[in-house]
């Protein structure tokens, strides 16, 4: 992308229809490190690569829990991020008190997405530069969603964000067939599998990721380091034993057929113009 | 005396004489609602008659309406508040409904939502002057509860309002079990209206029975309690009487 002429302000429209601002936005996410989402029938999982600034500093917090049922994990401007899991988590409690009942995560996506549009079309606003992977359980179970800067949502079985994201997609379109009967634990591995592409080379540990999990029985929490470790080390070893291209044991007989065409909208190409959809 | 007070005039929402503006007494009053959980789901009973204090004024209100797909409701108290409920629901079940997403609100949410309502309005000294029963079935799970004017609320398998709940609530501690038919529980809600109907002042002869079940809501026509009037014991009521009682 170059600067042109109409992209001073998020409420000029290019020729050719576009609104630039928005896709600088979306272009800030891209910088963001990487984040993923994947669900079955019953769970959802949420990782991050975790990068800290320097050896002395912590890590910037990625995930965040917003209900009981629902988390979010964010890649891009993390302030913008924080933010908005506020927002979340207000609807959430303020649902809650006056229905006693969980927030529809669909609901709380469309609440979210209106939001976002608003600072499309306001002069005197920027669009929120953060895309957010919500992962939640209602009524009709488990769920994944991508809300973008552009005040878009999408459902998906299987999504990555942030750099490097590509990778994490492609081995999600192999695999994500088999994710929708699952079992939880495999569905942590699939997801540390999909981190582990991202980082392109570098070695798999608990200190630079992060996994959380919500599903049936089981409220939205970010696993601690020594679960994860141990779930690292139990494939890693199996991986070693079977081969570098191989895949880890379990799963649903699934084989790594070499289709990559997405059939249910999972992880759409990034080669698309972000406003297409 | 503070003559240099200024004066506003008796309409005006601001200083003592806002009070105009809150509900003090109620007007036009429904008096008991009874309901109980049975096998298929929730029945309530309430009978027609609209009281404008001790006239037995209007014959005619109906005072239980569906709510959404899965509830029910019945009220006790003032009738225009009730109307008034009714607004806010709709306007309630109308925004669920614009979402257009498969979710709806169950009876749990909107007995929570009215409990809301009717607390905050007391919290403000402007009640709305009702006793309310709120029943319904969800994916299979029944749900039974009730608010008052201040707020109070609770769940529990068979709720009554008003009058009820000193006549109608210990038959049904005595005879209420889970897994009622549908004609036991009528028979049921029958004998709590007939012992209603003798002994409360307000309560008229004619009265609806609406079930609710997975399946929706039915409210049947209103029809009337066969009485007797016979029982020796009435015959003659003063016989034994001391003083001019």
């Amino acid at each position: 992308m170059f600067r042109n002429q109409y992209d001073t302000d998020v409420t000029t429209w290019s020729p050719a229809g576009r609104l630039f601002q928005v896709e600088y936005a979306m272009e800030a996410v891209k910088q963001g490190s990487a984040a993923i989402g994947l669900r079955s029938k019953t769970h959802v999982v949420l990782g991050c690569v975790n990068k800290a600034n320097s050896e002395l500093s912590s890590h910037q917090k990625k995930i965040f829990k917003v209900d009981d049922h629902i988390g979010v994990a964010i890649a891009g401007l993390t302030a913008d991020g924080r933010v908005l899991s506020r927002y979340m988590r207000n609807e959430c409690i303020n649902y809650s008190f006056t229905y006693d009942s969980p927030l529809p995560v669909g609901r709380l996506v469309v609440q979210l997405a209106d939001k976002a549009q608003v600072c499309t079309q306001r002069s005197w606003k920027r669009p929120y530069g953060v895309g957010l992977l919500v992962a939640g359980l209602d009524e009709s179970g488990a769920h994944l969603y991508y809300n973008c800067p552009s005040g878009n949502y999408f459902e998906y079985q299987a999504f990555a964000i942030g750099s490097r994201s590509q990778a994490a997609k492609t081995y999600l379109e192999r695999r994500f067939e088999s994710f929708r009967d699952t079992t939880r634990d495999d569905l942590v591995k699939d997801a540390l599998m999909a981190i582990r592409e991202t980082l392109q080379g570098e070695t798999l540990k608990s200190s630079v990721c992060t996994v959380a999990v919500v599903g049936v029985g089981e409220p939205f929490h970010v696993l601690d380091q020594g679960t994860v470790q141990q779930m690292i080390d139990a494939f890693e070893i199996v991986a070693e034993q079977e081969g570098p291209a191989a895949e880890p044991d379990v799963d649903s007989g699934q084989e790594a057929s070499a289709e990559p065409e997405p059939e249910q909208g999972a992880a759409a190409g990034e080669g698309v113009a972000p406003m297409d959809i | 005396m503070n003559f240099m007070a200024s004066k506003q005039p008796e309409n005006s929402l601001l200083g003592p004489e806002s009070d105009s503006q809150r509900t003090l007494y109620p007007y036009v009053t429904g008096t008991s609602v009874v309901a109980l959980k049975y096998k298929d789901g929730i029945l309530m009973a309430a009978d027609m008659g609209g009281s404008y204090g001790s006239t037995l004024r209007y014959k005619s209100v109906e005072r239980m309406k569906p709510i959404g797909k899965h509830s029910l409701l019945g009220a006790s108290g003032e009738i225009s508040d009730f109307q008034e409920i009714l607004r806010y629901l709709d306007e309630l079940i109308l925004y669920d409904n614009m979402w257009d997403d498969g979710n709806s609100l169950g009876p749990k949410e909107v007995h929570n939502y009215l409990t809301r309502v009717m607390y905050n309005r007391r919290n403000k000294f402007n009640p709305l002057w009702n006793s309310l029963v709120l029943g319904g079935v969800k994916n299979g799970q029944k749900y039974l509860g009730t608010v008052s004017m201040i707020g109070v609320n609770f769940e529990d398998n068979h709720v009554a309002t008003g009058f009820g709940n000193h006549l109608a609530r210990p038959i049904l501690r005595q005879e209420w079990h889970e897994n009622l038919s549908f004609e036991d529980g009528v028979r049921l809600l029958e004998k709590c209206m007939r012992v209603l109907l003798y002994r409360d002042r307000s309560a008229v002869n004619k009265l609806q029975i609406a079930k609710i079940t997975e399946d929706g809501v039915t409210i049947s026509q209103p029809y009337s309690l066969k009485t007797y009037w016979e029982f020796s014991a009435f015959e003659n009521p003063a016989q034994g009487a001391i003083g001019s009682w």
